[in-house]
């Protein structure tokens, strides 16, 4: 008796422990999320009632002309940014990660900086970088291209320069990551290579590289979802524009809900992309697992 | 050592210092910028070197904006979700790794697939939800959506399994409860990752852009990332003031990461899954 009492108040005080964390969730996360789902299949405006429509969203998201370049600019980003940001992360972390002492970690603290920025801050200091008539770096374009570039109302440079720019922005992140799986590689290896009498090259492509590709891929899957989610640059930068060349799925959805007051077919965007990221999360998680950890 | 290895490493270290000379250079040239007078700025003598420390456009900011109800809104929300998430993570954390209760399996499997959740997707339902709380510019509705961060949980959990069984047992044997035991055992030798987690937990708050936009609608109630683009609208081009109010509503989080940067390493390199 004394035994199921005991096992009651335990329940009682783990109810209790679990509860503020379950009940904002229900609130904030899954309530909102059955609701996305629940009026895709709706047409109803932002605020108020509307009608079941079926798949009718969806059917005519396939011949939304603007939805399809939505989704190929979120492709075209993520082509400018994943692979582009890896690669220089892994450069900069190598050539960090041979520095020591308070000299590293001054390097490291100055390609992190940008990455605790806030959004508005980093497009505040590019849009100023890059200003037509003034900006800094007109005279850098103009030496290459031969003239000054109004890059955010040119459809060519709108989407490689919002990249240029996230890259700047969030580097850092990667960075960091690539530090501390370098770390991870025991120092053994490198001695007994060395001895060996393997060159730089040879080092890297040996040991370096295979030890580090779990943090190599975690770094791929990790960027892949952030900038599939891309919004907040685009809308401070350039818009969409021009003529949607820098258009992507998120700011579909804000354009059809917030400005348009099509709540359900707002919806029925945001639950594609929920997909595709849900998918890509998916396989981050496989492979974090398969690196051994978690 | 040979010479070429030395040769070798004197270029790399070279090439090193020149990348980060030139990854800070946007900051370094938003900080001249905001030194210099709107005159000054657009003018062909202004080169790189610094020339000029003139503090009129910060003056300007400070008198001319709501800067100081944008600080006050981002320092209040980001405090009290921070508090909020890792109280409630912690306390959610501990019940899981610590306790038997059914539905315990269920619950963290749901905190793992939320971690997968894009929260950006969810942001159209969550606007419908505030405002038929009648939330919607109001602190509470800046807060509520940004109180889910799962990997708080999940972080938590692996410091409190690590946690030696024979503690518990003693803290048991004493009378001590649950609670006791979270709050005098399990928080006091986790007050490292709790600091670093909270550290990145308020970062991530303060930097949030897309939900305090959506979530307000009148320019007192802004937080800093969405207040500072007003100044845009306020000002038209007048960069040395446009770069003062960066700089001043960069200036808390990066002086955050300054004093704290090998929490904020650590925590990054923690909740990422790369160091255990």
């Amino acid at each position: 008796m004394a035994m199921l009492t005991n096992r009651r108040k335990e329940m009682a005080v783990a109810a209790s422990l679990v509860a503020p964390f379950v009940l904002t969730f229900a609130l904030v996360f899954l309530y909102p999320a059955i609701r996305l789902v629940e009026l895709s299949f709706t047409n109803s405006p932002l605020i108020g009632e509307g009608e079941w429509v079926g798949f009718d969203n969806f059917s005519r998201l396939l011949s939304d002309k603007l939805f399809l370049t939505s989704l190929r600019n979120n492709g075209y980003f993520v082509l400018l940014t994943v692979i582009p940001t890896t690669v220089l992360a892994l450069c900069i972390a190598l050539m960090i990660n041979r520095l020591r002492g308070s000299v590293q970690a001054l390097a490291l603290a100055i390609f992190f900086l940008p990455y605790i920025l806030p959004v508005s801050v980093v497009t505040q200091i590019w849009t100023w970088m890059l200003d037509f008539q003034f900006g800094v770096l007109q005279p850098v374009i103009a030496f290459f291209f031969g003239k000054s570039v109004a890059v955010f109302k040119n459809p060519y440079w709108a989407m490689p320069t919002v990249a240029l720019v996230t890259i700047w922005w969030t580097n850092g992140f990667n960075v960091l990551l690539f530090i501390a799986g370098l770390r991870n590689i025991p120092k053994d290896y490198y001695e007994a290579a060395q001895l060996d009498g393997a060159t730089r090259m040879q080092l890297f492509r040996r040991v370096t590289w295979p030890l580090l590709w779990p943090v190599t891929a975690l770094v791929l899957t990790l960027q892949m979802i952030l900038q599939l989610k891309i919004f907040d640059q685009i809308y401070l930068l350039t818009k969409g524009g021009p003529f949607n060349s820098s258009y992507v799925m998120l700011l579909m959805v804000y354009r059809e809900a917030f400005q348009l007051n099509h709540g359900g077919y707002a919806s029925a965007i945001a639950l594609v992309l929920f997909i595709v990221i849900a998918a890509f999360s998916v396989l981050q998680y496989q492979l974090l697992r398969a690196g051994g950890r978690r | 050592m040979t010479s070429l290895r030395k040769l070798e490493n004197g270029v790399l270290t070279v090439g090193t210092f020149a990348a980060a000379a030139l990854w800070i250079f946007p900051l370094y040239w938003a900080f001249i910028t905001s030194m210099r007078s709107e005159d000054r700025v657009v003018s062909k003598e202004a080169g790189v070197i610094p020339d000029e420390f003139n503090p009129a456009a910060y003056i300007d900011i400070l008198w001319n904006t709501n800067l100081v109800s944008w600080y006050i809104n981002s320092i209040g929300t980001a405090v009290i979700i921070t508090f909020t998430v890792i109280v409630s993570g912690m306390m959610c954390a501990y019940a899981i790794s610590q306790m038997r209760f059914p539905g315990r399996r269920i619950l963290y499997g749901v905190v793992l697939a939320s971690f997968m959740v894009p929260s950006q997707a969810l942001v159209v339902t969550q606007f419908i939800l505030m405002n038929d709380m009648g939330l919607i510019n109001t602190w509470a509705g800046i807060i509520l959506p940004q109180l889910i961060v799962p990997v708080v949980i999940i972080v938590y959990k692996q410091f409190f399994d690590a946690v030696p069984k024979e503690l518990r047992e003693a803290v048991v044997l004493d009378g001590g409860g649950d609670y006791t035991l979270l709050f005098k055992v399990y928080l006091p030798l986790n007050w490292g990752i709790t600091t670093a987690l909270a550290i990145i937990t308020f970062i991530m708050a303060w930097n949030q852009f897309l939900w305090p936009f959506l979530a307000v609608t009148t320019e007192d109630k802004m937080t800093i990332p969405v207040g500072i683009t007003q100044v845009n609208d306020a000002f038209g081009v007048f960069y040395a003031r446009l770069m003062s109010v960066a700089l001043l509503g960069a200036m808390p989080v990066a002086i955050a990461y300054l004093i704290f940067q090998k929490k904020v390493t650590e925590a990054v390199m923690i909740s990422s899954g790369v160091k255990g």
